[in-house]
């Protein structure tokens, strides 16, 4: 390999050891027994069982994943339904707004979205008296504002592809359009909607910016948390939370990723 | 015409006897008719062709028949009663679709059931017709398949099955064989007509092939952009085709521009610059002298006549072209008009010497009855 493309394998490690050089180092220091995050100390899992009993970090983990969840789920259900209507539906009232209203989130500064979603959370307490305050509900609600926007393309793309024939052979065999819908169109792009949910899950585990414009005093998510204790000084709990983290994700993203292949080679071998 | 029927009841047996009337039936995409004014009648338990070339509509009507498409104009009766606006949940029809449509998720077995369970029935019922279907068509050994692990002809008998396992008084065939290769498409083609006769199901099926259409149909619409050019049985769409369109898209047929001389009960004496001589062919029709019409002659009904040989219809040409095909050879004469005359030789025997060669003069005639006029 190395003899028949040097510069290909070189310019494909360099590439490597940019990605994963960092989250490698990371993991490494994560088990440092010094506290200094520069200097190897031997090693040792002291800062894990530490990390289990910081009361801070694992109160915002725990309320960075209730977050991520219900607004992975709330967000797959919006998007879903906004990506039927703009697929399926080629006329309607509102269309050009919906469309338009779908990709902002996705164009906009963070800052811009985690202002005005602040502003407008404000008055709303104002006139409406709900929310009550900022917290989780706020984050939530902003979370689902922009991963929603994401959870749409991707579903719109695999709805787009499917072959309208199938839903069609449903009608025609007596299943009502909300029969067909839950019996041939959702399980047809199941796929699509686990992608888009882990999007929106890491989206919203991910999210430090319009988080910090929409919480209140008793909420606290983790990449706050994280951002905050490094500014007084790197911790190698940070490293050790880190590399949990890194490793429950890896696990789910090779979950995901082998049921969306065995679903993809099932439907590409039939469009032969 | 039912409406000029002068008895109410008259009219309400003819609309029940049919299993399915279009009523002046158009639709258009944009600004084009995909399918205009279009009306027909089809009988129950006909195998009925919807033949045309690629882009004529015939989809569409179809599609107008399942109820996927809401005509702009006219009326859609089934079994005499108005379904133009019910949708396709609720007709009497299935429809068998181009691309199979098969659902990816779901087992052989579990697609031919979808439908059975959109009504009420009794799982061992409905188990019963499922094996039912797959023994008519052939495939209960692939009952617990997916669709992407069967080959097309599998699959194109998995939708077959899907298609009427629930009974309909009508199944639709978007070209069902379209997807096949020559040989399985012959044989399938038997095999769907011996199913239809079996079930007594009105087949109406959508072909751009007309050998498939005349194979298999009791009659066939020809199509040309949207509307119907011809209806009739197989022999008579071919024997008499009405319309140039008619007589070129089945088969191959030589065509005479000519002139009405004379007509004496139903024989009409034509002039015909073309063939250099005068012509004679029946015609029930009134056709006032100098009128210009066309003569159309299929290849194997011109005869080669030996020298000396009388004919009502007789031209002398050179051979210009010939083609041998196996069972029969094609042979291109030339007439002193320069027009090109297409005909037929059986080859009867292996090996005889081919009695016609390049270059020589003959004389070719047909029978009067073996014409038919064009008038458009
Ligand atoms: N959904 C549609 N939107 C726009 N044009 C269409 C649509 N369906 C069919 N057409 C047009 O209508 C005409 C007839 O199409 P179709 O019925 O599919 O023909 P066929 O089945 O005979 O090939 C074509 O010109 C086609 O482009
Ligand atoms: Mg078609």
């Amino acid at each position: 390999m190395f003899r028949r493309a040097p510069l290909l394998m070189t310019v494909l490690l360099f590439g490597y050891a940019f990605l994963y050089g960092p989250i490698l180092s990371l993991m490494v220091y994560s088990f440092n027994e010094s506290r200094l995050v520069t200097v190897w100390g031997g090693f040792s899992t002291k800062w894990y069982s530490e990390l289990l009993h910081n009361e801070q970090i694992l109160g915002a983990a725990w309320l960075s994943i209730k977050i991520a969840a219900i607004n992975a789920s709330a967000s797959v259900v919006l998007g879903t339904l906004a990506a039927v209507a703009l697929v399926r539906y080629r006329r309607f009232r509102g269309r050009t707004s919906l469309e338009i209203m779908v990709t902002a989130p996705m164009v906009l500064p963070d800052v811009i979205i985690g202002l005005s979603l602040l502003l407008l959370f404000v008055s709303m307490q104002t006139l409406i008296g709900w929310p009550a305050g900022r917290g989780q509900t706020t984050i939530t609600l902003a979370h689902i504002t922009f991963s929603m926007a994401y959870v749409t393309v991707v579903v719109r793309s695999r709805l787009a592809h499917m072959d309208r024939s199938l839903e069609e052979a449903a009608l025609d065999l007596g299943a009502r359009p909300l029969k067909v819908f839950f019996a041939i169109t959702l399980p047809i792009i199941a796929p699509a909607l686990v992608a888009g949910w882990l999007l929106a899950f890491t989206l919203s585990m991910d999210d430090l910016v319009i988080a910090s414009f929409v919480s209140g005093p008793g909420a606290t998510t983790l990449p706050m948390v994280v951002y905050s204790s490094v500014r007084l000084g790197v911790s190698p709990q940070i490293n050790a939370l880190a590399t949990l983290i890194v490793v429950i994700v890896a696990i789910a993203v090779a979950i995901a990723g082998v049921l969306l292949y065995r679903q993809e080679k099932g439907s590409n071998s039939r469009k032969e | 015409m039912t409406q000029t029927s002068p008895a109410p009841g008259a009219a309400d047996t003819a609309s029940t006897t049919a299993s399915v009337r279009l009523e002046g039936i158009s639709k258009s995409f944009g600004n084009s008719y995909a399918v205009n004014n279009v009306s027909l009648d089809i009988q129950q338990g006909e195998f009925f062709s919807l033949l045309g070339p690629s882009g004529c509509g015939k989809t569409t009507l179809l599609r107008m028949l399942a109820g996927f498409e809401t005509p702009d104009r006219g009326r859609v009766l089934i079994d005499g009663q108005d379904m133009t606006l019910v949708p396709p949940y609720e007709r009497p029809v299935n429809m068998m679709f181009q691309s199979y449509a098969l659902f990816p998720h779901m087992s052989v077995a579990d697609n031919i059931a979808f439908g059975l369970k959109q009504t009420p029935m009794a799982r061992g019922a409905r188990n019963l017709r499922v094996t039912e279907m797959m023994e008519l068509v052939q495939i209960s050994p692939l009952a617990k398949r997916k669709p992407h692990q069967l080959s097309g002809g599998q699959r194109q008998r998995v939708a077959l099955a899907r298609a009427l396992a629930r009974h309909p008084r009508i199944l639709l065939l978007d070209e069902p064989l379209g997807a096949l290769d020559k040989k399985l498409r012959e044989k399938t083609q038997f095999e769907l007509v011996n199913i239809q006769e079996r079930l007594g199901t009105t087949f109406i099926v959508v072909t751009h092939d007309q050998e498939e259409a005349m194979t298999m149909s009791s009659r066939i619409a020809l199509m040309r952009d949207g509307q119907i050019e011809q209806l009739d049985a197989p022999r008579r769409l071919y024997e008499f085709p009405v319309t140039r369109y008619a007589a070129s898209f089945i088969g191959s047929i030589n065509l005479f521009e000519a002139r009405v001389l004379q007509q004496n009960g139903d024989e009409v004496r034509l002039s015909c610059d073309e063939a250099g001589a005068d012509l004679l062919v029946r015609s029930s029709e009134k056709m006032l002298p100098g009128m210009a019409l066309t003569l159309a002659v299929r290849p194997e009904k011109v005869r080669l006549l030996s020298p000396g040989e009388q004919s009502p219809n007789l031209v002398r040409g050179r051979i210009k072209e010939i083609a041998y095909l196996g069972g029969i050879s094609i042979y291109h004469a030339e007439l002193p008009s320069g027009k090109q005359v297409q005909f037929t030789q059986s080859n009867v025997q292996a090996l005889a010497e081919q009695p016609l060669s390049w270059g020589q003069d003959v004389l070719l005639g047909w029978h009067p009855d073996s014409c038919s006029v064009l008038t458009e």
